[in-house]
């Protein structure tokens, strides 16, 4: 059984087409880079997948459970789906391990010291363990996102969802996330990544997905989508993208 | 031109502890009772406008909007004549007032919340829905300590203004400070004085308070 | 509460008769001549105390933006005092201890008195949004005015205040609403507006519900017409191409 299986799905934002007949899967262990021009529908497609946004045609499997269905607890299968934002998405309010806690006491029901316990770990991981008594808005966007990645971790997520997880920071920022989320495929984890960074794709991805205007265009092996040409649109980006 | 003729002696402690503590701790208690409930309530209005059911944003919708368009005047008479007859029996113009202003206040708050928790960026909501929380747990976590932290300095001004209006009880007789005031003035013939003395009161409580919420304001805005 | 009877309305206020035409007349005068009447105090009250505050508090919230220290410091002196006053308080000081000072102003009608109340008070907010208004122009604005030799004055009168009103209306549209409600507060040094009428005539008929909902009505319709000229008035000043503030 796959990971995350999604299959025919669509969606419309009244008339227009966000989604149109998407299907693809992600198999126990694998990494796939989701990439394509903005507007393609790539973000909204990897929201789908824990039901942050819904769908109206199709279906999607996560671990086996469908996530569009009416009787499925959408609370129970996102604690379980770890999810890397864009802009981080850290609750300000909260100091780096309430940030960590947060989720596993009151979604998981752990207790304190065992939250405590396991999140400082995932911190000392992702390199920040001097930071724990911080607030979110005294760490640079480069380090919020390293312990974005340590708060879903905390969760024991059965896979990994990151949405453009490096677009929003400097460039010299993007290496030490990137090198955290590089660690961790090698590692086995099972991840659908949304970004525009080849040379992660390169390094780690199993597969790799081109999407336009709402559509799968290309979904093709690692070395099958940076070797042999494929569809025009797919070459013009990479073309883009890989020249600067 | 100007005719100064004060006399202030006759506000002796006992004239004070007699007269005005009572009106004072009125006001208080009355202002205390309104913010908290109107906060609460407030709040759950402002979550039901903003949800995705018409048939809770409508009622919200009215009520907020019914309310704030009333004079608070009306609305003290209104619910004075409206408790008594649909409880049966009646409730004395203090207790009268407590809920009143609770109600009334409550539409005023929750246009602050409203405002404070559309001012929480979506992905808020997003992350904590991908954390595996539920609707409630998002909310009560993570999008009101942020709104209500935001809003903290308007909540406050608003108080400031719900205990200035406290002294509108006087439509319904209420003993609240002004009250006091009032009757000291016209047992002992001495109108001018009270009142000045009551003005200075409000003013000194009104501006403290006020210079402490724009304090709070800086603090709110480097923490941001 | 099953049974209405909005035939109150047309009894004279004297005998308590109900007269046909629902007018009194030969000096009879009916609950809704009074009523009528009373929103007219309400109105006027209203209009009297809007423009006194426009007036008070443009100038004040100029003053504030000067750079003047004297100046700012009368500014902000003056809308703290009137901002941390509640209303009915300030109106019982116009009416009861500012004539005990001012002997000139024994005779002026309580009318007047409250007009000075509630327009000072309503001042301290226009003052607060005349400031803010001007405070979120760029701050070039100010310059280029100076730069192109424009005296200070002349600066505010052509460059500045053009700007900030017309930013400032929807704020200004509120705070009329307001001046017409806040006229209730008048009530308490027996001005006959309508609040003051909800009361004695609740207390006269004993039909409550009905006095209450024609005057609850009546405040509506008050608000919403100062509401529908604000639009007008913003409607007939907008500058295309400048988004106000809070637009529609």
């Amino acid at each position: 059984m796959p990971m995350i299986e999604i299959k025919n799905v669509g969606k419309w934002y009244g008339d227009f087409n966000v989604l149109a007949d998407c299907t693809t899967q992600v198999e126990k262990g694998e990494v796939i880079v989701v990439c394509g021009p903005s507007g393609s529908g790539k973000s909204t497609l990897i929201k789908c997948v824990n039901g942050l946004e819904p769908f109206q045609k199709g279906e999607i499997l996560v671990n086996g459970t469908s996530v569009g269905a009416p009787g499925t607890n959408l609370s129970r299968l996102r604690s379980h789906v770890g999810m890397v934002f864009q802009h981080f998405e850290l609750f300000p309010h909260m100091s780096i391990t309430e940030n960590l806690t947060i989720g596993q006491v009151k979604v998981l029901g752990r207790g304190k010291e065992e939250a405590r316990d396991k999140g400082l770990k995932l911190l000392d991981r992702v390199g920040l363990k001097a930071h724990a008594h911080k607030f979110p808005g005294q760490l640079s966007g480069g380090q919020q996102q390293r312990v974005a990645i340590a708060r879903a971790l905390a969760m024991d997520p059965i896979c990994m969802l990151f949405d453009e997880p490096t677009s929003a920071l400097d460039p010299e920022m993007i290496n030490e996330v990137l090198d955290v989320m590089v660690q961790l495929a090698k590692e086995g984890m099972t991840m659908m990544c949304v970004t525009h960074e080849m040379g992660f794709a390169r390094k780690v991805a199993n597969r790799v997905i081109f999407m336009d205007h709402g559509r799968i265009v290309e979904d093709a092996d690692k070395d099958e989508f940076f070797g042999t040409p494929r569809s025009d649109r797919a070459q013009q980006f990479l073309a883009k993208i890989l020249n600067h | 031109m100007l005719d100064l003729n004060l006399d202030f002696a006759f506000l002796t402690p006992d004239v004070i502890s007699g007269y005005i503590v009572k009106g004072f701790v009125f006001s208080l208690q009355l202002t205390l009772v309104a913010m908290l409930g109107g906060i609460v309530l407030g709040t759950l209005l402002a979550l039901m406008r903003l949800s995705s059911k018409p048939w809770l944003v409508m009622p919200a919708a009215a009520y907020v909007n019914t309310m704030r368009s009333i004079p608070l005047v009306m609305v003290i008479l209104w619910f004075f004549l409206l408790i008594p007859l649909l409880s049966g029996r009646p409730l004395g113009a203090e207790m009268s007032a407590m809920i009143t202003f609770t109600l009334f206040e409550a539409a005023y708050y929750s246009e602050i919340m409203r405002a404070g928790i559309q001012s929480i960026p979506k992905g808020q909501v997003a992350a904590g829905y991908a954390l595996g929380m539920t609707y409630g747990q998002t909310m009560r976590e993570v999008v009101l300590p942020q709104a209500f932290r935001n809003m903290l300095p308007v909540l406050l001004t608003q108080t400031i203004i719900l205990f200035q209006d406290t002294s509108l009880v006087y439509a319904i007789g209420a003993y609240d400070l002004l009250k006091g005031f009032e009757i000291a003035g016209k047992n002992f013939n001495r109108p001018v004085e009270t009142y000045l003395v009551a003005a200075a009161i409000y003013f000194v409580i009104c501006f403290s308070l006020s210079m402490l919420v724009k304090k709070l304001q800086v603090r709110i805005a480097i923490i941001r | 509460m099953a049974d209405w009877d909005w035939q109150v309305f047309c009894k004279d206020t004297i005998e308590g008769e109900v007269i046909p035409r629902c007018f009194g007349g030969g000096g009879d005068i009916t609950y809704l001549d009074w009523m009528l009447s009373a929103w007219g105090w309400t109105l006027s009250v209203s209009l009297l105390s809007l423009a006194v505050a426009i007036v008070f508090g443009s100038l004040m919230g100029i003053l504030r933006t000067t750079p003047n220290r004297g100046l700012v410091f009368l500014g902000n002196a003056w809308t703290e005092l009137f901002r941390n006053i509640p209303l009915l308080v300030q109106i019982v000081l116009w009416y009861h201890v500012v004539p005990a000072f001012i002997p000139a102003l024994r005779g002026v009608p309580s009318f007047l008195l409250v007009v000075a109340a509630l327009g000072l008070f309503t001042s301290a907010r226009i003052s607060e949004q005349v400031r803010a208004g001007i405070q979120s122009l760029p701050r070039g604005q100010r310059m280029a005015g100076l730069a192109m030799g424009f005296t200070l004055p002349q600066t505010y009168r052509f460059i500045l205040l053009p700007m900030a009103f017309r930013i400032i209306i929807p704020p200004l549209t509120s705070e009329s609403m307001n001046i017409v409600k806040n006229s209730s507060v008048a009530f308490a040094v027996s001005i006959a507006e309508l609040t003051l009428f909800a009361m004695q005539a609740q207390e006269e008929t004993a039909r409550g519900i009905e006095i209450y909902l024609a005057v609850t009505g009546l405040y509506f319709i008050s608000a919403f017409a100062i509401n529908r000229i604000m639009h007008f008035i913003e409607g007939r000043v907008s500058v295309p191409g400048l988004i106000a503030a809070g637009g529609k």
